[in-house]
């Protein structure tokens, strides 16, 4: 079997991509250069850095870029002595061009994401990062959607297109345990003699890290996490209590767990604004199943429409809303503004 | 009884089936031909239960018919279009292509269809395209828009395999019409999936960076007599709120925004009434083929 075949497991970084989100998209060359030799250093071998939404999302829907992200691919690049550069490219929002101009600017490993139910977008997409002579990842948002069944068949959508690995993904962090571990197997035994299978986790219901131990005794090879959880709604799984549990059940991720301590208090915690948390709002979002980037656009919507963004996000839930709808937030704010001042009316 | 231009319909999708329901109901364009590849496809037997005479030998069928249409409508592939387009041409039939090959000038009926009503090739941009270039339009006509930006989002079980197959196709096509079409300075485009059931009627946001002195009022005003214009052909298009301003900030560029929330369901003929996105370019393509239908009466007569 190919799919768990590595001894232990590959860790990606993605502090500089889904730490994008809790930084509102204004990380600056130098947080980025810093964090790349931090994480270098330790031994991490794959470090994301694209905007949250990936690759061409710098937009008024979810956000600009401080940066031009190629340069902070390139700047990545420059600093990386050992690890890889991925960049996150999602069908719909990114092209074709930005994943040459991210190729480019330095980037090795595209990792295409698509909706849990939608992976046959994304086929022109591997095409493309295969042309090119990247390693292409699969990503499967919003995991917690489907069944596992249903995963593994876009999971096999997304190999026969390349993917050289398809990762579960949490979008929602809303994936207990065993729901998390049901996944991973289904998908590798749909895709393993070809492929990996990855593990992406949020902190929403606090389970990023158990998730991914899980995953891994289910048979998850690639696991993400981000530096002091800096990711979207609560955060990701902590890279560095990934690299300390890993190390403590034997399971070889190549990181020393030293360094990566300090990458997270040193490096990154100082320049975080907003250290990700287990607030109400984020919690709704586990609990409900919301694609975790909504809550700081909810957060937005909810002082300028002056209506609580946990019931934003709990309506988000309620409609059924994906990754990349961010405009419906404004739509529902409007409509609940508008639902009180009716009540408050007839008071 | 009165004049009809005549029309055939190459593609028996559900593009191009939903289309052929539409053209039944003209006074003024008679579909004649509906034309696929597939002996099997529904859209074609379709088509003949509604007497419309339909053959599944493509393009060269249609060229071989003694009695040749005044117009033909496009519903295949960027690829095919390009393929059939010199024999329609050298046949004198008047192209009207609902693919994204874009031989033609860009149509979006309410806003420059009198600019290239003769042209023998005219391209009907995309699905999202045609909802939201006319807001687009509505806020340049009025100030300066530097930059437009429009998320279109629709029912999974509307995106065909085409749109499925090349999703750039669609952003970068709506992107450049969003300028060309639209009259942004710069813009982006971007597309969602969704697959809740039931499907999500299509929803179109489209936000503009105007100046912070812009005239929110006369913005307005454009933005809803625009709305009405495109409900003429499209009556499920609707604004969900008011348009929505937003103070200058410095992360744009010193810019205001201007933000409009639009619903679009569909007709319901072929496709069901979620699918807004597919009804929204055949009704497009219909209000076309109508107003070529009268030039060209004006001129017969």
């Amino acid at each position: 079997m190919i799919g768990n075949a590595r001894d232990g497991i590959r860790i990606t970084d993605s502090t500089l991509r889904d730490g994008s989100h809790a930084m509102s998209h204004q990380f600056t060359e130098a947080q980025v250069r810093a964090t790349v030799a931090a994480l270098d250093g330790a031994g991490i071998a794959v470090i994301e850095v694209s905007h949250g939404d990936g690759i061409g999302g710098s937009s008024f829907n979810y956000g600009f870029s401080r940066t031009d992200e190629m340069h902070l691919i390139a700047a990545a690049k420059k600093e990386a002595r050992q690890a890889e550069i991925a960049v996150l490219a999602i069908p719909g929002i990114a092209t074709a061009d930005d994943i040459r101009a991210a190729q480019d600017a330095g980037a090795s490993i595209a990792r295409i994401a698509t909706h849990c139910t939608e992976a046959d977008v994304s086929i022109q997409h591997f095409g493309i990062a295969d042309s090119l002579g990247m390693e292409t990842v699969g990503f499967l948002m919003l995991a917690h959607k489907i069944s596992p069944e249903a995963l593994a068949k876009q999971a096999t959508i997304m190999v026969e297109a390349g993917a050289k690995c398809v990762y579960v993904v949490d979008s929602a962090g809303a994936l207990i345990l065993q729901e998390a571990a049901a996944r991973i197997s289904a998908v590798l035994g749909a895709i393993g003699d070809y492929a990996e299978v990855g593990y992406h986790g949020h902190q929403n219901l606090s389970l990023g890290v158990a998730n991914s131990v899980l995953a891994y005794q289910a048979g998850a090879r690639q696991i993400d996490g981000a530096l002091c959880a800096l990711g979207a709604g609560a955060g990701n799984s902590p890279t560095e209590v990934l690299a300390a549990v890993f190390d403590r059940i034997g399971v070889r991720t190549g990181v020393d767990v030293a360094a990566t301590l300090a990458a997270a208090e040193d490096v990154v915690l100082p320049f975080i604004p907003r250290v990700p948390r287990m607030d109400r709002s984020s919690i709704v979002q586990g609990y409900a199943g919301v694609y975790s980037s909504f809550l700081l656009h909810a957060q937005r919507a909810a002082e300028r429409y002056d209506v609580p963004a946990w019931s934003i996000l709990e309506e988000v839930g309620a409609r059924g809303y994906v990754g990349g709808q961010e405009d419906m937030i404004i739509d529902i704010a409007i409509g609940l503004q508008q639902s009180i001042g009716r009540t408050g009316t007839q008071n | 009884m009165a004049y009809k231009a005549t029309a055939a319909i190459v593609g028996s999708g559900n593009i191009g089936t939903d289309l052929l329901a539409k053209l039944l109901r003209s006074a003024s364009v008679e579909p004649i031909y509906a034309i696929g590849v597939d002996p099997a496809s529904d859209g074609l037997a379709k088509a003949r239960s509604w007497g419309v005479e339909a053959s599944p030998e493509g393009v060269q069928w249609l060229l071989q018919q003694e009695r040749l249409p005044d117009m033909v409508f496009e519903a295949t592939s960027a690829k095919a279009h390009l393929a059939n387009a010199p024999g329609y041409l050298a046949a004198g039939i008047t192209a009207i292509d609902l693919t994204p090959a874009a031989i033609g000038p860009f149509v979006c009926p309410a806003v420059n269809l009198d600019t290239h009503l003769l042209a023998p090739n005219i391209n009907m941009i995309t699905c999202g395209g045609q909802a939201t270039i006319p807001m687009v339009y509505a806020v340049s006509r009025i100030c300066e828009v530097e930059y437009a930006e429009i998320v279109a989002s629709i029912a999974s079980r509307s995106a065909g395999p085409g749109t499925r197959a090349n999703i750039d196709e669609f952003t970068e096509t709506t992107a450049k019409a969003l300028r060309v079409v639209g009259g942004a300075k710069k813009s982006k485009a971007i597309i969602i999936l969704n697959p809740v059931d039931p499907p999500m009627n299509m929803r179109d946001t489209i936000y503009c960076a105007i100046s912070p002195d812009a005239d929110i009022d006369a913005i307005s005003e454009s933005i809803h007599a625009m709305v009405a214009e495109v409900q003429s052909y499209v009556p499920g298009y609707n604004l969900k709120v008011d348009p929505q301003f937003d103070l200058a900030r410095p992360e744009w560029n010193g810019n205001a925004r201007v933000g409009i929330f639009l619903e679009v369901r569909g007709n319901g003929d072929y496709l069901p009434p979620f699918a807004g996105n597919l009804d929204i370019i055949t009704s497009a393509a219909t209000r076309v083929g109508e107003l070529f239908a009268q030039a060209k009466e004006s001129v017969v007569a």
